[in-house]
């Protein structure tokens, strides 16, 4: 039984679609979390509310009778406004203090928009239908939500989009600038205020993004938000900061071994064997990094 | 000034017997025995907490309307201390102290959920205060030798055993094969529990056996073995979110197995959220509002259903129905025991052997309810899947529906 993917080799095909398709959603959650990581220096751990408050978004929505996939482009509009509050309320009040301050302001926000949420929304798990369909590849052995696939386009379009506004713009230029040296930029007449909060917005609205397609392909619930947050800082700690093909291509990778531990070693270890994946990378890491310092010597 | 003193002495002295007297004697008040619960009125539970403090209190309702709970000769009323327990369980544990010593309470209700009635059972046990819970199925709670806890609801492994019989009924008393997927919870896993016994009972095989992670929020991988493999029965358990992650990627993957039985379909609002594509799977229920149970309180439970509603505003989820048994469970006791003594009212409960509309009570050894067996009702849709409805089609003798075996294939619906 456990070797099922070696009599069935099709669904070798499946698992790693599958994979990819999972892996480039937590991928747009994680690229928000690497820019304002890398940019303010402060890890979110509100990142996964802030996902689902935007699938919340695409819920509502759907409720009133438009269609959640148009979510992909109003969530990210108020989820960005969000995110502004949320820096002009506290995260300006930490972005110059420590790492551990930080970690707990965002963790604070966590709690209070988890209650917020099941407050203002109910403690039920709820879905938005979509009814895109399935798409049926290599006669009908894999099969392919459009949902999912949606998703996954709208994912690889947004990311692609604000890597040319970052490259182009002149905020995407402040921001590169900020993130090099916020001193530097300051004095050099950036706004660095203003950078932050679009940034945090930016995060924002990217999560937005990815609750929308969460809302259509998976569920929503006030307290679902932690996979995410910790998936995505997973996919961060892979990939190193500013460096966002590495974080796509680590969020696809960790999404394919995800979904071929399940085949492989059982569904119940395959969270266990992505952090399992985690330790090695980061356990190999730090050889790496001892053996260079050790040549510095 | 002295006889200030004495004075304030005197009425010092009253307060502290009259404060005293109320902490001792709180488990009745004048003509009030008090209750005591903690209910998940906020947190991730609290949508099933509401349904759980709502059937309490509508069956408070019901009985001090009805003439109350006479004992030795004297009519009482009940009345029931909330606090909210906020979803955690340690706060529940915390919330069960406070209630027994510092509010006095000698009788308890259940909260919901297996995990919190978990937490608050060794603290009740340990007071030796009763506690007759309607929301914690897990096995686990009947097999620690618990003498205080009674459970009005079916165990977690019964839930979904009769599907595995029905499965084999249908393939003419042959063996099926079995593909399973359970969340890795307490209650999940008894259901699982069950469902081996059930193998095991009549020679099928189980191909697939998936423990979910409690964060996936994605079956795919399990679904496609489904697929893969083409076993006669899936099983699914997972809560609200397995029932309907279940359901969406079924739909959408157009996995086609001949019987789909899971749990928690009615509080996971499957029909209502999903529409046609929920239709077919076999749901587990420890009530059903179709059953002829009767009692005499709320008649039958048609009516309970339509005074439900009326109260509240909502149809009542089976949680609200099984809430509202324990307190007529209590009132049984109470009068057959006459007294107010901890101790005679537990052994008037462990021989409680009664009929309510919400089914046949009567305790066993451990505290589970032995006498009310779990119905399955199918879900039936309208050809536009507008509107869908819940058929119960087994056990034999409640059911109002054929069962629909094996479900059509996706290509024909």
């Amino acid at each position: 039984m456990d070797l099922l993917i070696f009599q069935a080799p099709i669904l070798m095909v499946q698992a790693s679609m599958d994979g990819i398709l999972l892996g480039i959603l937590f991928a747009l959650i994680a690229y928000g979390m690497a820019l304002q990581w890398g940019v303010m220096n402060i890890i979110n751990i509100a990142q996964g509310e802030l996902v689902i408050m935007g699938g919340y978004i695409a819920y509502f929505m759907y409720l009133s009778g438009i269609h959640p996939a148009f979510g992909v482009i109003v969530s990210p509009i108020i989820m960005y406004c969000v995110g502004w509050g949320m820096y002009k309320l506290v995260i300006n009040k930490v972005v110059d203090k420590d790492l551990f301050t930080s970690i707990l302001a965002t963790f604070g926000i966590s709690i209070l928009a988890q209650q917020l949420m099941n407050f203002a929304f109910g403690a039920d798990v709820v879905v938005a239908q979509s009814n895109f369909g399935t798409t049926m590849l290599f006669n009908n052995s894999v099969t392919l939500p459009n949902a999912k696939i949606f998703s996954g386009a709208v994912c690889v379009i947004s990311a692609i989009i604000l890597v040319i506004y970052m490259k182009k713009s002149k905020l995407g230029r402040a921001i590169r600038a900020t993130a090099q040296n916020a001193r530097a930029a300051k004095i050099l007449g950036v706004d660095t205020e203003k950078v932050y909060a679009a940034t945090f917005g930016i995060n924002a609205a990217l999560c937005g993004i990815a609750g929308a397609c969460i809302a259509i392909t998976f569920t929503l619930h006030p307290y679902t938000g932690l996979p995410y947050t910790v998936r995505s800082f997973m996919i961060v700690i892979i990939a190193g900061l500013g460096n966002l093909p590495a974080v796509a291509i680590s969020g696809m990778g960790l999404g394919v071994f995800e979904e071929w531990s399940d085949y492989l070693l059982g569904t119940e270890f395959r969270i266990a064997a992505v952090f399992s994946l985690l330790v090695i990378i980061l356990v190999y890491r730090r050889f790496k990094l001892a053996r260079k310092r050790e040549y510095l010597k | 000034m002295k006889i200030r003193n004495i004075l304030i002495t005197l009425v010092s002295a009253i307060a502290l017997l009259i404060s005293a007297s109320t902490i001792s004697f709180a488990k009745v008040v004048g003509d009030k025995i008090i209750l005591g619960a903690a209910v998940s009125l906020t947190g991730k539970y609290s949508s099933n907490g509401v349904h759980t403090q709502n059937g309490y209190n509508l069956a408070v309702e019901r009985i001090n309307g009805m003439g109350g709970v006479k004992v030795g000769g004297k009519t009482y009323k009940f009345d029931i201390i909330y606090y909210d327990d906020e979803s955690n369980s340690g706060r529940a544990a915390q919330l069960a102290e406070r209630l027994i010593q510092q509010d006095g309470v000698k009788f308890m209700l259940g909260p919901y959920s297996s995990g919190l009635t978990k937490a608050m059972a060794p603290v009740t046990e340990k007071y030796e205060v009763p506690m007759v819970e309607a929301n914690g199925a897990s096995r686990s709670l009947f097999t620690k030798g618990y003498k205080y806890l009674f459970a009005v609801l079916a165990p977690a492994n019964l839930y979904l055993d009769v599907a595995i019989d029905l499965a084999v009924e249908k393939n003419g008393g042959k063996p099926v094969k079995i593909a399973m997927a359970f969340e890795q919870d307490a209650f999940s896993q008894d259901v699982r529990l069950g469902i081996v016994e059930a193998a095991k009972r009549t020679g099928s095989k189980i191909i697939i056996d998936d423990k979910l992670p409690k964060e996936l929020n994605d079956m795919a991988a399990t679904l496609s073995k489904v697929k893969a493999t083409n076993p006669d029965v899936l099983v699914v358990s997972g809560h609200t979110k397995g029932a309907l992650t279940a359901i969406r990627q079924i739909s959408e993957m157009k996995v086609d197995v001949k019987m789909l039985a899971m749990t928690h379909c009615d509080a996971a609002k499957l029909s209502k959220q999903h529409g046609k594509a929920s239709e077919y799977a076999l749901c587990a229920s420890q009530w059903h509002k179709s059953l002829s149970y009767k009692d005499k309180f709320f008649g039958g439970g048609m009516k309970y259903d339509a005074d439900f509603t009326k109260a509240f505003g909502y149809a009542p989820p089976y949680q609200a129905a099984e809430s509202s048994a324990a307190l007529l469970v209590y009132k049984d006791a109470f009068e057959r025991a006459q007294s107010f003594d901890t101790k005679k009212v537990r052994d008037a409960l462990a021989a409680t052997d009664m009929q309510t509309f919400y089914g046949n009570i009567k305790f066993a050894e451990g505290g589970q309810n032995v006498s009310k067996p779990m119905v399955l009702f199918q879900v039936s849709c309208n050809d536009d899947g507008s509107k869908c409805e819940n058929k119960v089609v087994a056990p034999t003798k409640w059911a109002s529906a054929e069962l629909v075996h094996p479900i059509p294939s996706w290509s024909k619906r």
